[in-house]
């Protein structure tokens, strides 16, 4: 595309690009950075100068050492690791219909479920919580599963259906006739082609069950605590551990980073089919 | 038949979380309190009482403003950076990583980080802020700069959701129209506009949908910075009835609110949701 450029607006090119990146890195990544000097500060240097302190392990060695962080860990694991397969597996069939098949009310359909968003958490809350005491859900995995359905699926269907619909139909079509089954067709065609959707859908949602705050606290319990709820108690103590709270933080956001860089390989797609769309 | 059948699962899954919702429309029409089991119809009287009340019509002019400014940033720093971001080179790969790590902090975790960084006594900004004789400014606790304070915490926490989205979208756009542009010389400015655009826009708008619906109802920063403070001036409508339901238990207060912030929530997104099936019929056939 540059071609025709000469090598002078390419440089400027260049500078502006990276400076206007770097500006952004600087804004996004400063507080977090601060944030891990934190967590190696001793509490009685805390306050002191902002850099040159004696770094110790006492903060995260404290988080670690409480035994229910840990296990707290594990809830959110189990809790969001299963709530977005749930998703996944009801989600993108629903999302491939609402993509290629005509049928009486699939608009209507489609915008039902992305309205199961558009109620506040402390709208359903309440209710839910009366009726979750009835079911007998309260601090139960099954129950926060279920709820953080309302969290993910609008995200995935939504996101995934304009995914779907950028792939023309007789790509379908040709590999049906060439003798694939229809399955075969979905994951050794469609999936790969929607792979950058799929696959950053999952991410998000996956972030937004891991940090989900208030369904967490009201219907989770002593055996369904998440970290994010754990997190929260270190603040409500009566003495503020700053360093405490940074370094559970970071091991909190711990999951998702892993999971961020599994999949970076995958937000490329999978196929390198010429004409996709139309 | 197929398609309902698909559709079936993820719809009872959802249907049967959202049970909660309609009883608490009914509730918005009793007088039912938490601190007694006994309630009775009233009517339409509490959305008579919210839609009379100047602290409703504050907080709502609240809600719209944060979410407008809060979206609009997001979506225009969010999607120049995922253009930039969209190179093959290293650095594109390892910024596309770390710059999506605010997100990935709870909420309100981010928000305390801002707290501290932005207190006047002891936060990291103080002497910046002073060297370029700013050392006075008061951040969320001054009234005229609360609003901008929060807002500037909700661009750091979501940005990174619209980069995501975005770059997902970049990286699956097809290749053979870039080519035959190519061919034809079109500049990089021409190309984006006709090109780029038009096929990038469905996930443009979907991105939009869900940050300004999420920002509506924005609770967690706000609560965490400002409690709604100083005095009204970040008060928005799901703090608002919060602080209605919970100290004062005042569910027929707190819930016709809501209902009313779904309701605006819901008049937004049709409207939008029109937008993206325009655009989606667009870039269907475009290219």
């Amino acid at each position: 595309m540059n071609d025709t450029k000469t090598n002078g607006p390419k440089i400027l090119e260049a500078i502006g690009r990276n400076g206007l990146l770097l500006c952004y890195a600087l804004f996004a990544l400063f507080p977090l950075l601060w944030m891990l000097i934190l967590s190696f500060k001793p509490d009685s240097e805390m306050f002191g100068s902002p850099f040159v302190f004696h770094p110790t392990l006492d903060n995260f060695r404290a988080v670690l050492g409480q035994s229910d962080f840990l296990g707290a860990l594990v809830h959110n694991l189990v809790i969001s690791v299963l709530a977005v397969c749930l998703s996944l597996i009801v989600g993108v069939p629903a999302a491939y219909a609402l993509a290629r098949f005509q049928f009486k009310g699939r608009e209507d359909i489609a915008f039902t479920f992305l309205s199961f968003r558009f109620a506040p958490e402390i709208l359903v809350i309440i209710p839910l919580y009366l009726i979750y005491q009835k079911l007998g859900l309260i601090d139960s995995y099954t129950g926060l599963i279920w709820v953080y359905q309302l969290i993910s699926l609008p995200l995935l269907i939504w996101i995934l259906r304009g995914f779907f619909e950028d792939i023309s139909p007789d790509i379908e079509s040709a590999a049906q006739l060439d003798g694939y089954t229809w399955w075969q067709v979905f994951f050794k065609v469609l999936l790969p082609l929607i792979r950058p959707g799929l696959v950053a859908a999952a991410l998000l949602c996956f972030i937004f069950c891991w940090n989900s705050f208030t369904f967490a606290l009201q219907l989770g319990g002593g055996r369904t605590q998440t970290s994010t709820v754990a997190m929260m108690r270190f603040l409500a103590s009566d003495t503020v551990h700053y360093g405490w709270v940074a370094a559970a933080a970071l091991i909190s956001a711990l999951p998702e980073v892993i999971l961020a860089i599994l999949i970076q390989k995958h937000l490329v797609r999978g196929l390198s089919f010429g004409a996709v769309k139309g | 038949m197929r398609p309902y059948l698909v559709l079936a699962p993820a719809f009872l899954l959802t249907i049967g979380i959202l049970f909660p919702f309609f009883v608490a429309i009914y509730y918005a029409f009793t007088d039912y309190s938490l601190r007694s089991s006994e309630y009775s119809m009233v009517g339409i009287s509490n959305f008579k009482d919210t839609l009379t009340s100047e602290d409703f019509w504050h907080s709502a002019i609240v809600t719209v403003k944060y979410a407008v400014y809060a979206t609009g940033v997001e979506m225009l720093l969010g999607l120049g950076i995922a253009l930039l971001l969209n190179k093959d080179s290293i650095l594109s790969k390892f910024l596309r990583l770390v710059l999506i790590f605010p997100l990935m902090i709870a909420p309100v975790i981010g928000a305390l980080i801002w707290q501290l960084l932005t207190n006047p006594s002891v936060g990291l900004l103080r002497l910046p802020l002073a060297w370029i004789g700013l050392g006075e400014f008061r951040w969320s606790a001054d009234p005229d700069y609360a609003l901008f304070s929060i807002v500037l915490v909700d661009v750091w926490i979501y940005t990174p959701f619209i980069i995501i989205l975005v770059s997902a979208g970049l990286r699956s756009l097809p290749k053979s129209p870039y080519e035959a542009a190519l061919i034809d010389g079109g500049s990089a400015w021409f190309v984006f506009k006709n090109l780029t655009l038009p096929m990038l826009s469905p996930v443009i708008l979907i991105a939009l949908v869900f940050r300004f619906m999420t920002s509506l109802q924005e609770f967690g920063i706000i609560f965490a910075l400002t409690k709604g403070g100083p005095g009204d001036r970040t008060m928005n409508l799901a703090v608002q009835s919060y602080n209605e339901a919970f100290p004062f238990y005042n569910l027929s207060g707190a819930i016709p609110t809501l209902l009313l912030l779904w309701a605006l929530i819901y008049a937004v997104c049709f409207v939008l949701i029109g937008f993206w099936r325009k655009a989606q019929k667009t870039a269907s056939g475009a290219a």
